[in-house]
């Protein structure tokens, strides 16, 4: 049984900003390797993981799609030894002032995001939130120190450790979205113990956050018959109680939207209903803010089903989660893909004139 | 902890391991202005087995005598606050989230998106912030009020917290390079060199030490702890902010940086509660100049320290601060360099060991 506790602790350990995945890609291969059949790494770093089905072939292929990249930062400039910044993926600069921080140079520095005193910032900057150019981060170092060990374009991720809150909550940086890459997980481990026809593509995706990058070439590479993409949604919680948060703690969304089939959103719902998995309809009237935006778009097109987990505070280092919904999120998964050729029967065109 | 009985009066103190694990712990410590009580015990364990006299008074000061030997001891009174910023739960919502108030001066921008302590049991929990997704671009130009913030402690927290716990950063405590990086330097430090002085205490002196509470909210602890101890002089141990990050404009020069990190001990020459005695002033001045130790003028402005209730209490105490400086006071994360630690710790010793009556004797003059 995988402890999904320490798997996740360990995969927040490790950094994995867009465009910069190893770190966090060494760990995922790690738990994937005794899971699945094949490891590849694509062109553009995203991990790919086939376990194969039992069906003849050639068999049809379900794709999992898991973005392992996390928001940060980049070094923008250096003065008197400390750093300016510009962020990677979307951060709200008032969550900055005071955030721990790694800045990934020659080695690894722990530092801290600083906000000057207003005195030292333009008239206009000092009483609101202060702008991200204005802010530093600050190594403890002397400046020598730095002005040798770390240079412009050398990434920042956020260092913040997790935290065990009541109620199997964890809180931390980048559960968006190493929550959804934990559920891929138990999901594969699931799947050793049952039959599925399909070959299963778990596919750790890059840079999610920036270009939707991974998300658009791994489908090409693989051509999946459906794809199933888990990313977080948001949670109700601090500024959060529309109509777009799902409460919190309380199951899995079901995405539902243009880039969400309807034959595939049908099938998951009537699986989590018979399986009395806790599921939540989580609307998407435009687009899904996920690797099914550009999955959907692949190639011919293909059709994709988005599974959410629900999680508060997002984008901040202290986003929080529900470990029961990302367990909720891999059985849905696992027992959908055993089914699949069952579940897929009605994914035809008709599907989409049906209501 | 182990019994030193080695420890010896007039022995030079110095910044070790020890010394250190010592800050570790004081620094992870909650102790909110009004509930200093994880600190105090630290300090009572710290500093009995060498003490003369020991109490903790009717606000929860720990007021700690070393009686030094022979004739024209001068009864010197130290005193470093044992109390930190942070919060105090003042109401659970609906929602399961708790609403807070802060203690002490801290920027509300310093909080969203950090983790919190919460409690005597140290329960975590975050301050949590609206998903960017979700916010305006004209919201994010406007700083979120705190009365819009809240701690969230998980769903199950049901009623371990309650309305009266105080809470502080969750930040640990580390060592990076030169630096030490923690919560509470302000003022953890200041009570860490004075363990070490009171242990170390010189024997022309009556060493008086005034582990206060409520500095923050107001120099409470200090005045009541200066009236009992009735000191010839005294000497408040703080840890003053280093403004000295560069200006936003390359072509301005930050000329209002209060200290510098690595220019050793801050010695007060004016701060917002006190003009300091400057026959003080120069005494330590001249120690550290004599001593070769690296000394800075902190430079005349806001802020204050225990030393402005002290020098007012009974019929007038002349009085001086000596802080170490440190980046960030008032934050989840301050920073400070070890060397500027060992250089007060170093200043204050020396002086303390040569000064006799005649620094005060007479009228107060410049």
């Amino acid at each position: 049984m995988i402890d999904l506790l320490a798997l996740l602790k360990k995969m927040l350990s490790a950094s994995g900003l867009s465009g910069y995945e190893s770190p966090i890609r060494e760990i995922i291969h790690e738990a994937w390797e005794p899971l699945t059949d094949e490891l590849t790494v694509s062109k553009i770093g995203s991990l790919h993981g086939l376990k194969k089905g039992r069906g003849a072939e050639p068999r049809r292929r379900v794709m999992i799609s898991v973005h392992m990249d996390a928001i940060g930062m980049m070094v923008t400039t250096i003065q008197d030894g400390l750093l300016r910044f510009t962020e990677i993926g979307g951060i709200d600069d008032r969550i900055l002032p005071g955030q721990l921080v790694t800045v990934h140079g020659r080695e690894a520095f722990p530092g801290v995001i600083v906000q000057p005193p207003a005195h030292l910032l333009p008239r206009s900057a000092g009483d609101g939130p202060v702008e991200m150019k204005y802010l530093f981060v600050d190594l403890g170092l002397d400046s020598d120190t730095v002005a040798e060990k770390v240079r412009i374009g050398d990434t920042i991720s956020f260092a913040q450790e997790p935290l065990e809150l009541t109620g199997e909550a964890l809180a931390g940086h980048t559960l968006d979205n190493r929550v959804s890459v934990a559920a891929a997980t138990l999901c594969l481990e699931e799947l050793q113990n049952r039959h599925h026809d399909w070959d299963v593509w778990a596919v750790a995706s890059a840079q999610e956050e920036e270009t939707l990058g991974g998300a658009l070439t791994s489908p090409f590479a693989i051509r999946p018959d459906i794809a199933i993409v888990v990313d977080v949604c948001f949670a109700k919680g601090l500024g959060s109680s529309n109509w777009r948060s799902l409460p919190f703690g309380e199951g899995v969304g079901l995405g539902y939207g243009p880039n969400i089939h309807p034959a595939l959103y049908k099938a998951f719902e009537e699986k989590a209903m018979k399986l009395e998995i806790p599921h939540q309809r989580d609307l998407m009237p435009k687009m899904s803010g996920t690797d099914a935006m550009a999955i959907q778009v692949v190639a011919e097109g293909i059709p994709c089903m988005v599974l959410g987990i629900p999680l508060r505070y997002m984008h901040t280092p202290v986003e929080t989660v529900s470990l029961k919904d990302i367990r909720r999120a891999g059985r849905l998964m696992a027992a959908f893909i055993a089914d699949c050729e069952e579940a897929c029967k009605d994914l035809t065109p008709d599907a989409l004139d049906q209501n | 902890m182990t019994k030193n009985l080695e420890i010896s009066a007039g022995k030079e103190p110095e910044i070790g391991t020890s010394q250190i694990a010592l800050l570790e712990n004081l620094c992870n410590a909650t102790a909110v202005s009004g509930d200093e009580h994880e600190v105090r015990q630290i300090v009572i364990e710290a500093i009995k087995l060498v003490a003369d006299d020991l109490k903790v008074d009717a606000l929860g000061n720990v007021l700690a005598t070393r009686f030094g030997r022979g004739e024209n001891r001068v009864r010197v009174m130290l005193a470093a606050h044992m109390d930190e910023i942070g919060f105090m739960i003042v109401k659970k919502h609906e929602d399961g989230l708790f609403e807070f108030e802060r203690i002490g001066g801290i920027d509300e921008r310093q909080l969203p998106g950090k983790p919190v302590l919460v409690g005597r049991e140290h329960l975590p929990g975050v301050i949590g912030a609206k998903p960017i997704h979700m916010t305006t671009t004209e919201e994010r130009k406007k700083k979120i009020d705190v009365s819009a913030m809240r701690i969230d402690l998980g769903p199950e927290i049901g009623d371990k917290v309650k309305p009266g716990d105080r809470a502080t950063f969750a930040t640990r405590f580390t060592m990076v390079g030169p630096s030490i990086r923690a919560k509470a330097l302000d003022d953890r430090l200041g009570v860490a060199t004075l363990i070490e002085l009171f242990k170390h205490a010189p024997d022309n002196i009556d060493l008086l030490a005034a582990f206060t509470v409520q500095e923050e909210v107001g120099l409470r602890g200090a005045r009541v702890a200066a009236y009992t101890f009735d000191p010839d002089m005294a000497i408040a141990i703080d840890s003053t902010p280093a403004y000295d990050l560069p200006h936003w404009d390359d072509d301005d020069e930050n000329d209002r940086y209060n200290t510098r990190l690595d220019a050793g001990p801050a010695i007060y020459v004016m701060d917002r509660a006190t003009i300091p005695d400057r026959r003080l002033v120069n005494w330590l001045v001249e120690t550290a100049a004599q001593a070769d130790i690296p000394y800075q003028l902190r430079q005349p402005g806001g802020g204050g320290t225990d030393a402005g209730a002290i020098h007012k209490t009974r019929s007038g105490i002349p009085s001086v601060s000596v802080s170490i400086p440190s980046r960030y006071a008032h934050t989840a994360v301050c920073i400070a360099r070890q060397e500027d630690w060992a250089n007060t710790l170093r200043l204050l010793h020396t002086a303390l060991s040569q000064v006799t009556p005649d620094l005060l004797a007479g009228e107060r003059r410049d």
